[in-house]
């Protein structure tokens, strides 16, 4: 090329900016901006048509020491999520060691399980509400038949969050597909070593298959456990209309922020409420992060 | 299952290349091998079975007759089929304005989806410019904000264009990118080798000509992932049409359906068919396209 090679570069630079240009746009006006506001917005008595004076940490004070819901919505949050990630992130990793075998029919079974993972929305929490009827649902029909008397599941504030973990492990199956594609990346000769040296299926499982998927076990880790914080729709639903269900015990933290910014147009005050909730997920987040290096195994050295 | 003892006798046994050229080494342990399978395929029958019923309890409720339905204890198989609970369902709200409603929305996101995370994915892996690390790490970063965070900033501003109530705030923002997709269509054409845009460049070709001729053919399995998840993410969402649709007329299926429920109440048979039928189509999508499922987290899995 007879052209200099700055130029060369500054025309690389431009074109590279001209094709990321849809992304900076979208993230100045649709997140950037947006953050910003909020968090100014979070300092005042903001209710989108009339007010927004300053109130300085007022909105945030007043959550910690005033707002016994908000902190009903973050016990309810932290339940559900102490629960439903260890669990559903158990359930994928056994589901994905029983459907990386070579057993006769396992196309047909990994589809089955993995059907009920792209299915969502309000026709699944319809469908859920009526498994879980505690006159006319399946759940309690079944168990039924192996003699236990089932709970009143939606109507019973013990029962209800249970009831929604139930339903998340029911599509388990997104997780369990990373996880068969993480398996399914081991090398064979790991194995084959592993035989001669004589250790079994379960060894196997516990000193290859494990240590070898952990850099997915952590990633999905990190990215339930953001989703979990986030739980709003199946409330919403299947608390009629987001009233929180029996004694709030499904007024999750989004939930309650919905309410206070869409019901009451408490703006500042929901805006406090997000901010305080990016604060927890980052945190932990972090922690994440530092903790990775502890038990994370990435193929050819450490600290990728 | 083996005894310990017959597993140490393993490890004590392999060591020896005596043993080895022994066939009954081998055929033992083939036996176990094969009872592993079993007990394997039958816990994932039955696991299936416990996947599968949900959705046949669905069809099955939405056959039967109310009074069948409230009948006590409830039944598997419905008495007689009432396919026509569908027509009366189908009748009882204008389903047809919500499914036209959410078509259109649907398209529009998939197609504005499509075409900013191809072209801005393009620029993030194959021109190589000044900040180009950076700004990728911040789209990574977005992946991390909780969505409350900037959903009601978000409405403000909507709500300042005088957007509520209209579509814009469903569509618009499929425009400019998603870090998601981002990061999946860029994981797909890091596989392009880098020769082919060289060589293409050498001739004279932009990278505007590049993007269209060589970027979106060879990338397509990747597109369809996209597309797939843009439809079923615009089929299924539930909080954008509730926030920002307040006229019947503009209901999508999901909010339409969830009016449904308050209007029924408990009439499950109505309640199920109306859920099957919003359902269906993402059911029937997964059964033709379920590779592009497959593509999309095995592109995840392999970026970690």
């Amino acid at each position: 090329m007879a052209k200099p090679k700055s130029t060369m570069r500054r025309k690389e630079t431009m074109y590279g900016y001209i094709f990321v240009m849809p992304w900076i746009i979208g993230f100045l006006a649709f997140t950037a901006g947006p953050l910003l506001f909020s968090l100014f917005a979070s300092f005042t008595n903001y209710n989108i048509t009339s007010q927004m004076d300053f109130v300085g940490a007022e909105n945030y004070q007043g959550l910690f020491t005033e707002d016994g819901l908000f902190w009903t919505s973050l016990w309810n949050t932290l339940y559900y999520v102490l629960f439903s990630v260890p669990l559903t992130t158990m359930g994928a990793i056994f589901l994905s060691a029983l459907l990386n075998q070579d057993v006769p029919g396992i196309r047909v079974f990994r589809t089955l399980y993995y059907l009920p993972a792209v299915l969502s929305g309000v026709g699944v929490y319809l469908l859920w509400m009526q498994l879980l009827d505690p006159g006319t649902g399946m759940i309690n029909l079944i168990l039924g038949w192996v003699g236990i008397d089932g709970p009143n599941w939606l109507f019973d504030p013990a029962w209800t969050k249970p009831s929604l973990i139930f339903m998340k492990l029911w599509s388990v199956g997104g997780a369990m597909l990373l996880y068969l594609a993480s398996m399914q990346g081991v090398s064979k000769t790991l194995y084959e070593a592993a035989a001669i040296d004589g250790a079994n299926t379960f060894r196997q499982f516990f000193h290859i298959t494990l240590p070898m998927i952990t850099p997915v076990i952590f990633f999905d880790v990190v990215t339930s456990l953001i989703g979990g914080f986030q739980i709003f729709q199946e409330a919403y639903v299947m608390s009629s209309n987001g009233e929180g269900g029996p004694a709030n015990s499904l007024l999750f933290y989004n939930l309650y922020m919905w309410r206070q910014a869409f019901e009451n147009f408490n703006m500042g005050y929901a805006m406090a409420m997000s901010w305080i909730l990016f604060i927890i997920v980052f945190i932990l987040t972090m922690i994440n992060l530092k903790l990775a290096p502890r038990w994370v195994h990435y193929e050819g050295g450490d600290n990728r | 299952m083996t005894s310990r003892q017959e597993d140490t006798r393993y490890v004590e046994e392999a060591g020896t290349t005596k043993d080895l050229q022994n066939p009954s080494y081998f055929q033992h342990h083939g036996n176990r091998k094969k009872m592993l399978k079993l007990i394997n395929f039958v816990l994932l029958a039955a696991g299936s079975l416990m996947i599968l019923s949900p959705l046949w309890w669905m069809l099955s409720t939405s056959l039967k007759t109310m009074a069948e339905v409230m009948s006590f204890p409830p039944t598997f198989f419905p008495e007689s089929w009432n396919w026509s609970n569908y027509i009366r369902t189908w009748e009882a709200a204008p389903f047809t304005q919500y499914t036209i409603n959410t078509l259109v929305i649907t398209t529009l996101v998939v197609i504005g989806n499509v075409l900013s995370n191809s072209f801005i994915a393009y620029g993030f892996a194959k021109i190589p410019f000044k900040g180009r690390n950076v700004l990728f790490a911040i789209v990574l970063a977005t992946m991390m904000i909780p969505g409350f965070v900037t959903l009601i900033p978000q409405y403000v501003l909507f709500a300042k264009l005088g957007w509520v109530n209209t579509y814009y705030p469903l569509i618009v923002p499929a425009f400019f990118g998603s870090a998601f997709n981002i990061f999946l269509l860029r994981q797909f054409y890091m596989t392009i080798p880098n020769e082919l845009i060289e060589a293409a460049k050498m001739e004279g070709a932009s990278h505007f000509y590049i993007w269209r001729k060589i970027g979106l053919p060879l990338t397509k399995p990747a597109i369809a992932t996209v597309a797939i998840f843009s439809f079923n993410g615009a089929w299924n969402d539930f909080l954008g049409p509730l926030l920002y649709l307040n006229d019947e007329n503009l209901y999508t299926l999901q909010i339409g359906l969830q009016v449904f429920k308050g209007q029924l109440n408990t009439q499950w048979n109505y309640l199920m068919a109306g859920s099957l039928l919003v359902l269906l189509p993402v059911i029937i999508i997964f059964f033709f396209f379920q590779k592009y499922f497959i593509q999309g987290i095995n592109l995840q899995s392999g970026g970690k």
